[in-house]
């Protein structure tokens, strides 16, 4: 059960004044006060809790951007900023006596240069739009977290949003170059622009994955790349978690760097195999899919590299795809994944911390005697190169105790990941979920210091209060809890 | 100077600095004294006894170094695993012979080449430890790839020179070296038509992992009679020459396409890297300018008006300007790159141009108020490394 401040009875008892107030701000479409059209804003991918706003605003510019700000912060009503609402965190998790500023509206695409190779967008157009909008033209934009289709580049900046491509291409941060944010008291700053090195505190390094704690951004410059002439899959199983794990450090100790490597473990492989029929071996405890790009004969050429260097590790099965047809039935298994967990439970926790890679046969071996102790059935998916793990915990959600225990069970699984030197959470973010986790990650003198940061943007922390930060007296007010939702 | 040996001497350097309110210095082995503004204090505290290598996961692509180890001690590291810093910091000639530190570089934020294809050391620092101007031992990021757990302050400390606090020891990502490199070259382009073919050979499917343009003056330095415009490969040898072969037929438009093998590359580049090319007298300044590529050239024909020399790396994007480090020459260097929307910094230059506003880029004033919360955040008391970036 994860607590959140009381609401402020000041702002409730001024329902009225903040709504008329937001009205003669913005056109009226862009106000939402009633009831029943506020109810798809009050959760997100964590659906698992709810709250009615106080009232949603969907603002057309930058300029309405700050002049929503600016009134929030005259008149001390907290605001929650929402993309697509997909955070898989509760990071736009409303409050009661807050203003969802939904970003949805702003979805235009500004400007594309493909001499310099960068493209300015609004902070509501979606990940994966980006990408549509360029490939035409041989581009793209590399961050392709799974909820790609919906997720905002907004959320994405909140979140400091990975995907399976991150070994080779990097997260979020690394491919934004120039931010407009708003500050809570309403100034619009340029952060970056379309030029690589800034001058000065890294700005946008502090603001990408904060989780709207300092601002909300509003138009984003992003990197386009060219795409690679191809891309091409195998699949390589084994008889056990350490000897997959072994073989993946022996491809990267080879000196290649696969696009993509990912893991999946007995319970992942048989429920997705299940699922989509992608011909995976039911025989293996762990299987890898692995991604090159390049010319025909430069993925031939590393392709046969892999899998002479997989040959040494007693594979069960190898499988190299011969054309694009054949890449996409092996991916189609592991990007069918949540699909599949969805069909063999009611409900499942994706979980997400980051662990070194070289504990991963200890950590899963560890996640299996938890998932014993709890009754509760887990599927590991693991991108394998950069060390993030997905453990999907089955539960459901209409038995509360079976809530409560997978609750548990996850919460024991990102304490491990930090016992063994990784993180709570690798791409996911912190949001409420993760909330009261974060003193097994850090010390109270480390979250004070980023609660100054923190501060120093937002004094009366008004910007997606309760997130982030466990709760604390002085920067939020007595907390009370929230229930599930029924 | 205070150069405590482990982390405990600098909390303690730190704490009673805090105490008196007396300002520190704060350096490595000071080789980048001459960046941005200069600092005058009456104690120094270095980082520079704060050495070693306490963890290096090859196949994690992982390391870590206390602030003070030198640079090139982490890369002899890295090499005997056949890895290399991915961002390819440079060791610019005009800083002489003095070695650099881990902690410098990060501080300071200075890539190579490379930066145009794989990130900046900002993208490649992972975690941090750092003693704080409040005298408190924090960490950030980790020993893993990829996180995002609480706000990023490896981010903040890198390019914050020393003045939120001094790191005791980064965790870097690090990359396997590439088995070859090759070069395609091309000779007697002006700076226009050079970033054209630049930005072809970048926005061409080869993975370009440099890009640069050294007209005439520069070129000479290296030994070339007329300009040159380069693009390189990193990767497997076949696919370095498969794809120097398809670079060379993007450039043949452009004129007759030279290759080079991996020894000359490494050599060229290392030059490129370290800001060789730019042939300094005694009391020339030297700029470094953030760009968007296409908008490289005419900050470089703006410079040569005003009697500097320069060259082009990153696309265009990266312009390394020297010469005589007069205010006029400044000011049109400060104007001209506020007009094309980029940034500036300078690496060497007299006292009267570290002294001005605009020494390095000015903040609109709702920017510069959140940075004064932010640097006293961290210091309360302003005894780091106080004025470095900005005077207030």
């Amino acid at each position: 059960m994860i607590a959140l401040p009381q609401p402020k009875t000041d702002v409730l008892d001024r329902r009225d004044a903040v709504h008329e107030g937001l009205r003669a701000l913005l056109p009226a479409r862009a106000v939402i006060t009633d009831p029943s059209r506020l109810k798809p804003y009050e959760t997100d991918g964590l659906s698992a809790y709810r709250q009615m706003p106080l009232a949603v605003v969907l603002p057309e510019s930058t300029e309405q951007v700050a002049a929503v700000l600016r009134f929030c912060h005259q008149n001390g009503v907290r605001v929650v900023p929402r993309g697509a609402g997909t955070s898989l965190a509760g990071g736009a998790l409303p409050l009661a006596d807050a203003v969802v500023v939904g970003m949805m509206r702003m979805n235009r695409i500004l400007d594309v240069n493909y001499a310099d190779r960068y493209a300015v967008v609004q902070a509501g157009v979606t990940n994966l739009g980006i990408t549509k909008a360029v490939e035409a033209d041989g581009f793209f934009y590399a961050p392709d977290p799974s909820s790609q289709l919906a997720c905002m580049i907004g959320g994405n900046i909140g979140m400091n949003s990975g995907g399976a491509h991150c070994l080779k291409y990097g997260v979020t941060a690394n491919n934004v170059l120039g931010i407009k944010l708003v500050t809570i008291e309403g100034e619009i700053l340029e952060l970056g622009g379309a030029h690589l090195d800034t001058a000065g505190y890294d700005w946008m390094g502090i603001v990408i994955g904060s989780e709207g704690q300092l601002g909300i951004a509003t138009e984003i410059t992003v990197r386009l790349l060219r795409a690679p002439e191809g891309t091409r899959a195998m699949l390589a199983a084994f008889k056990s978690n350490e000897i997959a794990g072994r073989c993946v450090d022996a491809i990267i100790g080879s000196g290649i760097i696969p696009v993509a490597l990912e893991f999946m473990d007995r319970p992942a492989i048989h429920a997705c195999e299940a699922f989509a029929k992608a011909g995976y071996p039911l025989d293996a405890e762990a299987m890898l899919i692995i991604e090159v790009e390049g010319s025909v004969e430069e993925q031939d050429s590393l392709l046969g590299r892999i899998k002479e260097i997989c040959g040494r590790f007693d594979p069960i099965s190898l499988k190299v795809s011969q054309s694009a047809e054949e890449s996409a039935a092996i991916w189609k298994g592991r990007k069918g994944a949540f699909g599949a967990i969805g069909r063999i439970s009611p409900d499942y926790l994706c979980m997400d911390g980051t662990i070194p890679t070289s504990t991963l046969p200890e950590v899963l071996r560890r996640i299996g005697e938890m998932s014993e102790q709890y009754g509760l059935g887990v599927a590991n998916i693991f991108h394998a190169g950069d060390g993030n793990l997905h453990p999907l915990i089955m539960f459901d959600a209409n038995n509360p105790e079976s809530m409560h225990k997978a609750e548990a069970f996850g919460a024991d699984i990102l304490k491990l990941c930090v016992e063994v030197g990784g993180c709570l959470t690798g791409e996911h973010g912190v949001g409420v979920e993760k909330r009261d986790l974060m003193s097994v990650q850090f010390t109270e003198t480390e979250l004070d210091q980023q609660r100054r940061v923190k501060t120093a943007f937002d004094a009366g922390w008004l910007l997606n209060t309760a997130k982030v930060f466990p709760l604390k007296p002085g920067t939020d007010t007595t907390p009370a809890p929230i229930p599930h939702a029924a | 100077m205070i150069a405590p040996s482990d982390e405990a001497g600098l909390v303690a350097a730190i704490e009673a600095a805090a105490a008196a309110r007396t300002p520190l210095t704060i350096e490595g082995l000071g080789s980048k004294a001459g960046f941005a503004r200069p600092v005058q204090t009456a104690e120094t505290l270095s980082t520079r006894n704060l050495t070693g290598i306490p963890l290096h996961a090859p196949q994690e692509l992982i390391v870590s170094a206390r602030a003070g180890t030198t640079l090139a001690a982490l890369e002899a590291k890295l090499a005997e695993a056949g890895q290399h810093l991915i961002a390819e910091p440079p060791h610019y000639a005009f800083l002489g012979a003095e070695a650099q530190t881990v902690g410098g570089i990060i501080a300071t934020n200075l890539s190579g080449p490379r930066r145009i294809a794989w990130g900046a050391m900002r993208d490649h620092v992972m975690g941090i430890r750092a003693v704080t101007g409040r005298a408190e031992v924090i960490r950030s990021g980790g020993r893993v790839l990829k996180n995002v757990t609480g706000l990023d302050l490896c981010k903040l400390f890198t390019g914050s020179y020393g003045t939120l606090g001094v790191m005791s020891e980064v965790t870097l990502k690090v990359l396997p070296a590439p088995e070859a490199t090759g070069t395609v070259l091309l000779a007697g382009l002006d700076a226009a038509t050079a970033v054209k073919a630049l930005s072809a050979a970048l926005g061409s499917p080869f993975s370009v992992t440099g890009a640069a343009h050294l007209p005439q003056a520069a070129a000479a330095a290296l030994g070339h009679a007329r300009s040159i415009t380069i693009a390189r490969i990193e990767d497997f040898t076949d696919s370095v020459h498969y794809r120097i072969g398809r670079l060379a037929g993007i450039w043949s438009g452009f004129g007759a396409v030279e290759q080079l093998d991996t020894t000359a590359s490494l050599a060229l580049w290392r030059a490129v890297r370290d800001a060789a090319p730019l042939a300094l007298r005694d009391g020339d300044a030297v700029w470094r300018v953030s760009v968007q590529p296409s908008a490289g050239p005419a900050i470089l024909d703006m410079a040569r008006g005003a009697g500097l020399d320069g060259y082009l790396d990153w696309g265009g994007g990266l312009v390394f300007l020297s010469g005589p480090g007069g205010e006029t020459a400044h000011a049109a260097i400060a104007a001209a790159t506020r007009r094309a929307g980029g940034e500036w910094w300078l690496l060497r230059a007299p006292d009267a141009l570290r002294h001005r506003p605009d020494a390095l880029p000015p903040e609109p004033e709702a920017m510069a108020a959140i940075r004064r919360r932010v640097a006293a955040a961290f210091d309360p008391a302003g005894i780091l490394n106080p004025g470095r970036l900005h005077a207030a």
